[in-house]
């Protein structure tokens, strides 16, 4: 279940936040990603650690929503993925 | 108690509970039979056969009764793969039927044949051209495909689906459960399954209708009732009632389907105007007369739940966070929405414009409530 709709630029760009959310079961991992999105400047990404996966769907979801965007979501060895957000505003 | 989940149950209709009644004093002998309870109850059965069929647009001898919805799905599925042997091993479906389709079809997974599942849009709909493609594909046994989605009320494209499948000469079993008696059926299906407690009947009682022409062999042990196709005594007096509250459904279908579908576009206008972050889901023109789902952001489904309910507000949820199966609902899953904070409301027959004012009324404080408890600031 890796999305692969990121372009090599976004694939590249290291995280400016990493949010650890393993555990934690939905909506609290959007929640904790809707406090921290204002943190880091407009146009870089943080990354959402989640293995609930009502995650999967519902970050991407979210940055629909709020007009933010999914740049990629990669599986995680031990389970789990790290969901890839670009701040747009 | 405001009641807003039809597509669950309807209540049972006041013909349905007048015929139930009087069903269990009469239609209670065995109607395989000769003598004169039994050929009553025969009477009372065939009544009913026939009553239903000209509602589901089909002849008598093409109806059976089940024990459920659930039942009709598991047979028309296995028992038209069963018969399709020779045609092939392949079975499509759509990715948002009911959990009975897709069960039956991991049995038949486990049994050596292989499914194709058809995604859908973010309305939940399945594309034609692509549902046309999977069925053309060589060795198709059965396609499935819901009139209407359970969790979310889209309308699937049943027509141009029958179509596909008429050109590739496969049949098409029709999940009708949730329109079945409030809308018209589109044509064109080989196989329909309905379930009586979704339109106002007593629960115990489905509906499995096969075609003539179409090859279908009971998966099960064989048995003589109900043609072959159905094994077990009739529950006379429940497919009595099913009859009547399907008839009744029926005629008043014109007029309160569009009345309730009336409701629910309000429903669908007020929602996102009375409640911040709030995504109405589903097709808003193409969909069941009673049904409408809208998720919310940062709210769990379970907890919105029990505080409609605290308000006097019956709903269900498609958000399973905090249910057994730990798993989110496989429709929204497939549409790519939110899958937590997730409400179906759904109308039965007589709902009243001030029974939507409540649900109105109280869903905004609520939701702001259980975000302030989660440290939303909205």
């Amino acid at each position: 279940m890796t999305s692969t709709r990121a372009t090599a630029e976004e694939a590249t760009q290291p995280p400016a936040l990493t949010i650890d959310a393993l555990g934690k079961k939905c909506p609290i991992p959007i929640i904790m990603l809707a406090e921290q999105i204002n943190r880091v400047p407009r146009n870089a990404i943080i990354s959402v650690l989640a293995d609930d996966p009502a995650a999967f769907t519902d970050i991407p979801a979210w940055c629909r929503l709020k007009s933010h965007h999914h740049v990629a979501s990669h599986e995680l060895p031990q389970g789990g993925w790290a969901i890839h957000v670009r701040r747009n505003y | 108690m405001t009641y807003f989940d039809a597509a669950s149950t309807e209540p049972l209709h006041p013909q349905a509970r007048e015929a139930l009644i009087a069903a269990l004093d009469v239609g209670w002998a065995d109607p395989a039979r000769l003598y004169g309870p039994a050929r009553r109850a025969r009477m009372l059965l065939e009544q009913a056969r026939t009553e239903v069929a000209e509602v589901l647009g089909a002849r008598p001898d093409e109806v059976a009764f089940t024990a459920s919805g659930t039942q009709a799905v598991h047979l028309g599925v296995l028992g038209t793969l069963h018969g399709r042997r020779r045609a092939g091993r392949r079975l499509v479906t759509s990715a948002v039927e009911h959990s009975s389709v897709l069960h039956a079809a991991g049995i038949h997974e486990r049994d050596g044949g292989s499914v194709e599942t058809v995604g859908v849009g973010r309305t939940g709909a399945v594309d034609p051209a692509a549902f046309r493609e999977a069925v053309l594909a060589g060795g198709t046994a059965l396609a499935c495909l819901q009139s209407a989605n359970h969790e979310v009320g889209t309308l699937q494209p049943v027509a141009e689906a029958a179509a596909a499948c008429a050109e590739a000469g496969v049949p098409l079993l029709v999940d009708a459960a949730q329109t079945a008696g409030r809308t018209p059926l589109p044509k064109g299906w080989s196989v329909l399954t309905a379930s009586a407690h979704k339109w106002g009947g007593p629960a115990g009682v489905g509906v499995l209708v096969i075609r003539k022409g179409t090859r279908w062999r009971s998966p099960l042990p064989e048995d003589e009732r109900e043609r072959r196709r159905v094994p077990g005594f009739e529950n006379v007096p429940a497919i009595v009632a099913s009859a009547a509250a399907l008839r009744a459904l029926a005629a008043e279908s014109a007029r309160e389907s569009a009345r309730l579908s009336a409701l629910v576009d309000r429903i669908r206008a007020e929602v996102p105007r009375l409640v911040p972050d709030v995504e109405v889901i589903g097709d808003p023109v193409a969909r069941a007369p009673h049904i409408v789902t809208f998720s919310c952001l940062y709210v769990e489904g379970d907890v919105l739940l029990t505080e409609l309910d605290k308000a006097g507000v019956a709903v269900s949820s498609g958000s399973s966070c905090t249910a057994s199966t730990l798993r989110p609902s496989h429709v929204l899953e497939a549409m790519g929405v939110l899958t937590h904070g997730n409400v179906r409301v759904s109308l039965p027959q007589g709902t009243s414009a001030g029974d939507v004012d409540h649900l109105l009324t109280v869903l905004p404080d609520i939701v702001r409530r259980i975000r302030e408890d989660a440290g939303i600031r909205s």
